[in-house]
């Protein structure tokens, strides 16, 4: 079989980005924990360890440019090489985003809650979830997989539209709560962004398999 | 657009030996037509084909259509001599007479009658220009075909082909002897020459047939595999044995 050390690279350059994409999942997890548990010490850290996230964006974009001087790839492998350095920058604005919502929960720091949070978790958890699946997605080349997570992004935009509408209800009956809304909209509006990503992903997976560069469904935002 | 070339159902075959299994295709004017696959694939017996170059290989036998402008140049009454001023050829290893530069490049011309010194001089002179060699041969034109280096051999090889003003240019791995520069001159001089003439060319180099041509088709055991526009073959071909070949895992 020829170009084997070619394969074991194309391999490598996945399995560097699947390591990037649980740093960022993690990062987006533990910004949500923070705000939820105003842990202040966890906040720092999501916010400190964005510019780890950053750093293995560059070397794995660095190992990407390595591969397309040196081995040349065309048709599969150039879609493969090309999606992996868009995933890159999905990704990484996925890990600024954790990064914003660390920042809100430092801004927030012990101020008495607005109320207890329920559905920013709960989009919390559905983008994390979305963002697992679609990595295994893109490595699987599942593209059905990534065209039904793509779809999933209207049940992240409904709980978004449920968060703003509370908070907004919130701002209506006590201006003093204004704030401290608005910097939960702020983190809502954040989650959201992820979810968008994530649907990037999935368009490229799609891409990656069939060559054809189709949005599959334009987000509600 | 015309094709200049039209290619329909043709099985070549040497004594037993099938080279070519109903490969049909059509060779559009003014653009470069690049032939990839694997050595042994049929695509220089293909290209040798379009100017019956495969005539004299004995128990050569082509079955099919070969029409040049739309007539047949395995028809009756063809002159093969004729064809062949029409449908030139480029060789793999530059192949300059041991003769100079000047008598290298209006050889084809004498042949064909021309003895007027005025008029040879001028081919001469447009050939060696239309191949991008005159401001490096012009004032050793006496010099020796064989004095030049590898790239400039070819480039003369090439005003040769000129020199007889075919339609179509037929190259078999033109730069697989070159150097990377001599090759990158004779791919800008294949993109000028093309508002001219149609050219095919047969390449192993993959970048080449990326670079250089417009349309590409892989050949793979006498079969024509798959023919589309160049940045399509390369960046989505539809067939698998294509993607096999030009991402470098078959074979």
């Amino acid at each position: 079989m020829p170009r084997q050390s070619y394969d074991m690279h194309l391999r490598e350059l996945q399995d560097e980005l699947l390591v990037l994409s649980s740093m960022v999942e993690k990062a987006v997890a533990w910004s949500i924990n923070a705000l939820r548990d105003r842990d202040l010490d966890l906040a720092r850290q999501v916010i400190a360890d964005d510019s780890k996230v950053d750093g293995k964006c560059i070397e794995i974009e660095e190992k990407a440019v390595q591969l397309i001087v040196t081995q040349a790839p065309v048709a599969g492998d150039l879609r493969l090489i090309l999606s992996i350095i868009h995933l890159l920058d999905e990704l990484e604005r996925i890990g600024d985003h954790a990064e914003g919502i660390a920042r809100i929960a430092v801004m927030i720091g012990d101020e008495p809650p607005l109320k207890p949070l329920i559905d920013i978790p709960r989009m919390a958890d559905k983008t994390r979830d979305m963002l697992k699946r679609a990595m295994d997605a893109f490595v699987r080349r599942d593209t059905a997989e990534a065209i039904r997570i793509n779809a999933e992004d209207d049940d992240v935009d409904a709980l978004y539209d449920q968060v703003y509408r509370e908070l907004l209800t919130f701002m209506l009956e006590d201006p003093k709560t204004i704030t401290r809304a608005t910097r939960l909209i702020w983190v809502a509006h954040n989650l959201e962004r992820c979810a968008d990503r994530v649907t990037n992903i999935c368009e490229r997976t799609v891409y990656m398999v069939t060559g054809k560069i189709d949005g599959l469904r334009a987000s509600n935002y | 657009m015309d094709p200049k070339i039209t290619v329909r159902d043709v099985d070549f075959f040497y004594g037993t030996v099938q080279a070519l299994k109903k490969v049909s295709i059509d060779l559009r004017e003014h653009q470069i037509t690049a032939l990839i696959g694997p050595s042994g694939c049929g695509k220089s017996t293909f290209l040798r084909s379009l100017n019956r170059m495969n005539d004299t290989i004995y128990g050569a036998k082509l079955v099919g259509d070969v029409l040049l402008d739309g007539r047949n140049v395995y028809g009756d009454g063809v002159d093969v001599v004729e064809l062949r001023q029409r449908v030139g050829m480029v060789f793999q290893q530059p192949n300059p007479f041991p003769k100079t530069i000047y008598e290298n490049v209006v050889f084809g011309p004498r042949v064909l009658g021309e003895a007027d010194s005025g008029k040879l001089d001028h081919i001469a002179e447009t050939s060696l220009k239309a191949a991008g060699l005159w401001d490096e041969v012009k004032d050793d034109l006496r010099k020796s075909g064989l004095a030049l280096s590898g790239g400039q051999q070819q480039r003369l090889c090439i005003a040769r082909a000129l020199a007889v003003e075919p339609e179509v240019i037929l190259m078999d791995e033109p730069c697989s002897a070159l150097d990377p520069l001599s090759t990158l001159k004779i791919e800008e001089l294949m993109q000028e020459l093309k508002k001219d003439y149609t050219i095919v060319i047969v390449t192993h180099n993959m970048q080449q047939a990326a670079r250089a041509s417009e349309w590409t088709g892989f050949f793979l055991m006498g079969e024509l595999i798959e023919y589309g526009v160049t940045g399509e073959i390369f960046s989505r071909p539809e067939d698998k044995r294509t993607e096999d070949y030009i991402t470098g895992r078959f074979g």
